[in-house]
């Protein structure tokens, strides 16, 4: 590992200052559990990490009427265990629930997750189904970024050199609306995903239309996949198999995987099938109720 | 030596389950893992490692790195003493000094991915970790092969060009073909002919690591004496000697190794990596320094056990009677020789009483890791072929699966494949105790929705070893005992070791005070391997204990006056044959002999040519996905014979751990290489080990058949218990989908691929 | 480290109940903190990734791997270790069950089981086998099948 020197601003202004001095020589570091692992791996050389954790916007959660605020450095745990976040966002809660094991869930949080930009990131699918959007700030200003067009291959994203994840901010989850993430992994806790899949269903008043959706697709392609028409097919279809299988269907379309040790190509490109069905079924389950 | 023993059942002490000594200190952080050595002036190796799988070495540029400020030594593969071929035992595998050394340190050559090829030493390990980056080394890549089918081929790149293969007694040259060895008894070909049902299927397996999670390390001191002083996590520190004095080609008696406290090795931790990197560091630092390996390179580097190529040929009448078998084995070495296929052809047939015999086993070498042991080396591989076998024969002619393997169970007196008959054996008693447990009179039950539901069962076996060990005893005047032995204590053999001790003299496991010597402080004792830790230093202890008494009985013939054939001893206390009323216990005597002659002490000493063989069967529940193939394992029952269980906890323990590695190994541990021959998945959170979510609990039935060969009839436990979980899961699997898989992993993937 | 090193960065923390005053080199992390500098050798390194939890430690409140945190993070902090589960009064219950149970064959893995599984006692003193099998899940064993952790972990709960 390189060494590098430890910065803990208290601002933003002074994050972003720090981080445009060093360009690519610097990180930010909320929860550590994958710069550290780089770092140490030499993946990152750095001169520089910048402790975003006592920068007060960073590491709010809050709750307005419009929505739900995710301060970029804001763990796991705290993301899970809000009451509005597990009544509202089920498929938040089943995404952050499974990165890591508790230890990693203390330290590791939603902004961490999306800026890292592993295509199996399990925080990533469950925002891109609730149209979050991610707030920017950098030596030009703020910028807004909608999640489904932030990571821009494995491990990139559209950060420029300065830029500083502040927030994720998820509006608030339409009515009759259900939403639901998972993943196939081998083992049941501890790994990373083979394929997953998150979905928001929006129903009519009877529950038995659906009005829109919108599907995204985790380690099925170099990054988290906004399957788009997958989510549109089902707009106006009733909830029945056939509509369901057809999303599948075009869901596995959507997908562009590689094979390799996680698995192969055959295999996520059939799970992203057998989980856009479950989780239609669920999120349609949630959205009712 | 050899001396048989009747059962006794009327223990004070064996089979009680009092805290182990050493448990204190564990739960509180207080012990010292080898990690945890502190010296004065210590300071930090690391090595350089080799990222091709098989390369000639160029060029090495150190200069950089030893230019940098805190660097006090860099060596290269030209420091290590030139180590002459020659092959030493072990006790569980054995090691050849030349090819030890060069696996330790590549000279010219690199034979497997992250083999190192320069070490340093800095004042701390982040500095000799950016030191290590900043050696420049130029390969010349040569192709590498990492499977038995490839390094056979014609064509294959020859990995050891100095390697002369044994093909059954002939030299052969120019090959990655260490040893072909066979085994052959009765007419084979003639009673597969007249079989009156057959079946032959092929397996294949990937390696798999131990997995322990304390890394290995040592921490070393030359002195100016050239006295090698190591502190290591080692199965044995007497073995570790052997191979630090030959790999550094000093006498053995200028290596001191203390043992610290263990975090895992099922056989991983025999073979030794740092300990001669980390001398001849200090040697050329004149400082103590201490290496922790990083968990890529555990995995690169250390330990696997061998995947490989089975295919297995069984013959049965038409009564259901196995007449015939052949097995012929393939197994990767790694990047030296040494896959011991010998075991393999030990355990292959041993469950079964089979007339006709054939095994040709074939050791072969592929540029990855050297191979070490891992528990019951070389049986799970062929357990999964044999038993798997088993069950799909039956299948095919409709036999119960239970009762053929009661039918054609070994027994006393039964032929093992190499030609060992059996002594006294449980393996009938196991079966038995299979068909009564709870979980096989259980009904299978019904699966979640979505989900199919299936049982299997399988064999194991190992054949246990017994070898060398030693134990020295001393009277403490408060009437406890203080122990000294030489095995390292991996999973509470210390309170095993003490509990013998305690028995003899009729005092409380408590009252012994055990401790792990260094190999100057209690006798040459074999590795903590092999199943032969409670065994065979446990009979140490016994005789030990028992030549105290004698010593004892010396001090009383003094203290009454009588003569010495006049002193009985019996449940700790000390009587006048001639005179009844006249008794004196343990306890009170240890007060007292100061007026009698001073210390008492004693020692015992073991070298053991059998051990008393262990036969195990599981029983498993698994429900699968059919939509992910994905396999939980809902309900498992380890059952075994453990001769007598004299701390059943961690006899329990022992089951239980060894259940969870076959799991392991049967549904998700591979290495997983690269065309470039790199292992694709060295972390642990891709290798993917299970976790306590992965795992139901492990009931445990423990059969006692005693073994008479040990004064208690301890049998070995550790390695039998690693067998029978990859066949009974694929028998389970087949039960539940209908689909057989004849690889390991059985992973979800190739569920899915088998269910298509 | 070398003379071109960024730093040490100063660090009051209370580590067991202690106060320490630590200059800590600022890619350091607290495992290395804990365990070369304050001399803690409790907490244990398995894989320096945050796969096995054999580093487990209390910060805060929280269970973390303490080889994903830096030193320099824990300024201002709380941090419990193994080595203060116990008081002068004796073990803590947990550490009395394992004993107990023989939920530890080689122990290295049990300063991070502890700690963890006091993490969850701390806030739900009487959980489920299955919560305690998923909160446990980041702490790998591979000497016991989890089977005797467990049952120790549920003996010490309420």
């Amino acid at each position: 590992m390189h060494p590098f020197a430890y910065v803990a601003p208290g601002t933003v202004d002074e994050a972003v200052a720090v981080l445009t001095k060093h360009g690519n020589r610097a990180r930010p570091l909320a929860g550590g559990t994958d710069l550290l692992v780089k770092a140490r791996a030499n993946v990152w050389e750095l001169d520089a990490v910048v402790d975003i954790k006592n920068i007060p916007e960073l590491m709010s959660l809050s709750v307005n009427g419009g929505g739900i605020s995710i301060g970029a450095g804001v763990p796991c745990y705290q993301v899970y265990g809000n009451s509005t976040i597990a009544a509202e966002y089920p498929a938040i809660v089943d995404g952050s629930s499974i990165i890591g094991g508790i230890q990693i869930q203390s330290r590791a949080g939603l902004g961490g997750n999306l800026c890292n930009a592993a295509p199996s990131g399990d925080g990533i699918c469950p925002l891109i189904v609730h149209s979050a959007v991610a707030h920017i700030a950098g030596p030009k200003g703020k910028r807004e970024v909608a999640v489904e067009d932030f990571c821009t291959g494995p491990g990139r994203t559209v950060l420029q050199p300065g830029e500083l994840l502040v927030s994720i901010e998820v509006p608030k989850a339409p009515a009759n609306s259900g939403a639901a993430y998972t993943r196939f992994i081998p083992r049941n806790e501890m790994d990373i995903a083979v394929a997953g899949v998150g979905v928001l269903v929006v129903l009519d008043s009877s529950g038995k239309k659906f009005k829109s959706a919108r599907i995204a697709l985790a380690s099925v392609g170099p990054v988290p996949i906004f399957a788009k028409a997958a989510g549109e097919s089902l707009a106006g279809k009733p909830v029945d198999d056939k509509s369901i299988a057809a999303a599948a269907a075009l869901a596995r379309k959507a997908a562009s995987p590689i094979t390799d040790m996680r698995g192969t190509i055959e295999q996520r490109r059939h799970l992203v099938e057998v989980l856009t069905s479950r989780m239609i079924n669920k999120a349609a389950e949630r959205a009712r109720g | 030596m050899v001396a048989t023993f009747e059962p006794k059942t009327d223990y004070k002490v064996v089979g009680t389950r009092p805290i182990r000594h050493d448990g204190y200190d564990k739960v509180t952080g207080r012990a010292v893992y080898g990690a945890d050595m502190k010296l004065p002036g210590l300071i930090w190796g690391v090595c350089v490692r080799s990222p091709h799988a098989h390369a000639r070495i160029k060029s090495i540029d150190t200069s950089a790195a030893e230019a940098m400020d805190g660097v006090f030594a860099v060596i290269t593969g030209a420091d290590m003493p030139e180590a002459p071929s020659k092959l030493v035992d072990l006790g569980e595998g054995s090691v050849n000094f030349k090819w030890a050394s060069n696996k330790l340190m590549a000279d010219k050559k690199v034979i497997y991915k992250g083999q190192p090829v320069a070490a340093i030493a800095a004042v701390d390990r982040y500095t000799a970790e950016e030191a290590a980056r900043k050696v420049v080394v130029k390969y010349e890549k040569l192709k590498s092969v990492t499977n038995v089918v490839d390094a056979l081929a014609a064509d294959a790149p020859i990995i050891l060009e100095d390697l002369v293969g044994d093909d059954l007694g002939e030299d052969v040259t120019n090959t990655n073909m260490a040893e072909h060895i066979r085994h052959e008894f009765g007419d084979v070909e003639g009673a597969m002919a007249a079989a009156a049902h057959t079946i032959e299927r092929e397996y294949n397996m990937e390696m798999v690591h131990q997995g322990y999670i304390e890394p290995h390390n040592a921490t070393a001191v030359w002195d100016e004496e050239d006295r090698i002083k190591i502190w290591t996590s080692t199965q044995g520190a007497f073995p570790a000697r052997t191979q630090i004095a030959g790999i550094l080609q000093v006498d053995v008696s200028r290596v001191k190794v203390t043992p610290l406290e263990i975090g895992g090795g099922f056989g991983g931790k025999i073979p030794v990596y740092f300990e001669p990197i980390a001398a001849l560091l200090s040697k050329k630092s004149h400082r103590p320094v201490k290496m922790v390996m990083e968990r890529t390179a555990v995995f690169e580097t250390t330990g696997p056990t061998p995947g490989g190529r089975m295919v297995i040929k069984l013959g049965a009448d038409a009564n259901g009677k196995l007449t015939a078998a052949t097995a012929d084995i393939w197994f990767e070495a790694g990047a030296n020789p040494g896959a011991l296929i010998g075991p393999a052809a030990m355990c292959v047939y041993a469950p079964y009483e089979i007339p006709n015999t054939r095994i040709d086993g074939w050791d072969v070498v592929v540029n990855k890791p050297k191979t070490a042991p891992y528990r019951a080396p070389g049986s799970p591989q062929v357990a999964f072929a044999m038993e798997s076998a088993i069950d799909e024969l039956c299948k095919e002619v409709g036999w119960d699966s239970m009762k053929f393997r009661s039918d054609n169970a070994s027994r006393e007196g039964t032929r093992r494949g190499d030609g060992v008959l059996f002594g006294k054996i449980g393996m009938e008693e196991v079966l038995e105790a299979a068909q009564a447990s709870a979980h096989w009179k259980a009904p299978l039950g019904q699966p979640p929705a979505g989900k199919k539901r299936g049982r299997g069962i399988a064999s194991g076996y190992w054949f246990n070893i017994g070898l060398k060990s030693s134990a020295n005893l001393a009277v403490v005047s408060d009437g406890t005992v203080s122990l000294v032995e030489g095995s390292t204590d991996i999973g509470g053999s210390r309170a095993a070791m003490a509990m013998h001790v305690a028995e003899v003299l009729g005092i409380g496991a408590h009252d012994v005070r055990p401790t792990v010597g260094d190999t100057e402080s209690v006798g040459y004792t074999d590795v903590t391997g092999g199943s032969r830790t409670t065994y065979a230093t446990g009979y140490a202890c016994w005789i030990a204990a028992n030549n105290l008494v004698d010593e004892l009985k010396k001090r009383v013939a003094i203290l009454w006056d009588i003569s010495l054939e006049d002193v009985g001893f019996n449940d700790g206390v000390f009587s006048s044959k001639a005179e009844a009323e006249k008794t004196i216990s343990f306890k009170e005597l240890a007060g007292k002999l100061g007026d009698l002659g001073g210390p008492a002490t004693s020692t015992g000493s073991v070298d053991l040519e059998s051990a008393g063989d262990g036969f195990g069967m599981h029983i498993v529940d698994v429900d699968i996905d059919p939509e992910t193939g994905k396999t939980d394992i809902v309900r498992y029952t380890a059952v075994q014979d453990v001769g007598t269980a004299i701390h059943p906890s961690y006899v329990e323990g022992q089951l239980q751990g060894g259940a969870a590695q076959g799991i392991g190994w049967a549904l998700n541990e591979e290495y997983f290489m690269t065309d470039d021959g790199a292992m694709a998945n060295s972390s642990f959170l891709d290798y993917r080990m299970p976790t306590s979510l992965d795992l139901p609990s492990i009931d445990t039935v423990l059969v006692e058949v005693p073994n008479p060969l040990h004064p208690y009839g301890v049998r070995g436990v550790g390695e039998t218990p690693i067998c029978p979980p990859i066949p009974a899961i694929a028998n389970a699997i087949a039960n539940a989908v209908g689909v057989r898989l004849y690889k390991t992993p059985m992973n979800a993937g190739s569920i899915l691929e088998a269910l298509k | 480290m070398t003379t071109s090193s960024p730093s040490k960065v100063h660090v009051t923390t209370t580590i067991n109940g202690q106060q320490h005053e630590l200059l800590v080199p600022p890619y350091m992390s607290l495992l290395d903190t804990l365990r070369e500098l304050i001399g803690l050798t409790g907490t244990k390194e398995g894989c320096l990734d945050g796969n096995c939890g054999a580093c487990t430690v209390n910060l805060d409140g929280r269970v973390v791997d303490s080889c994903l945190v830096l030193g320099a993070e824990v300024n201002g902090k709380n941090v419990n270790t193994v080595e203060g589960m116990a008081t002068p009064a004796g073990l803590h219950p947990l550490q009395q069950a394992f004993l107990e149970e023989a939920a530890l064959q080689c122990g290295i893995c049990t300063p991070g089981f502890l700690v963890a599984a006091k993490g969850l006692l701390d806030n739900e003193p009487s959980p489920s086998e299955g919560r305690i099998r998923h909160w446990l899940a980041g702490n790998l064993c591979r000497c016991t099948g989890y089977d005797k952790i467990v049952r120790a972990v549920q003996k010490a709960s309420k």
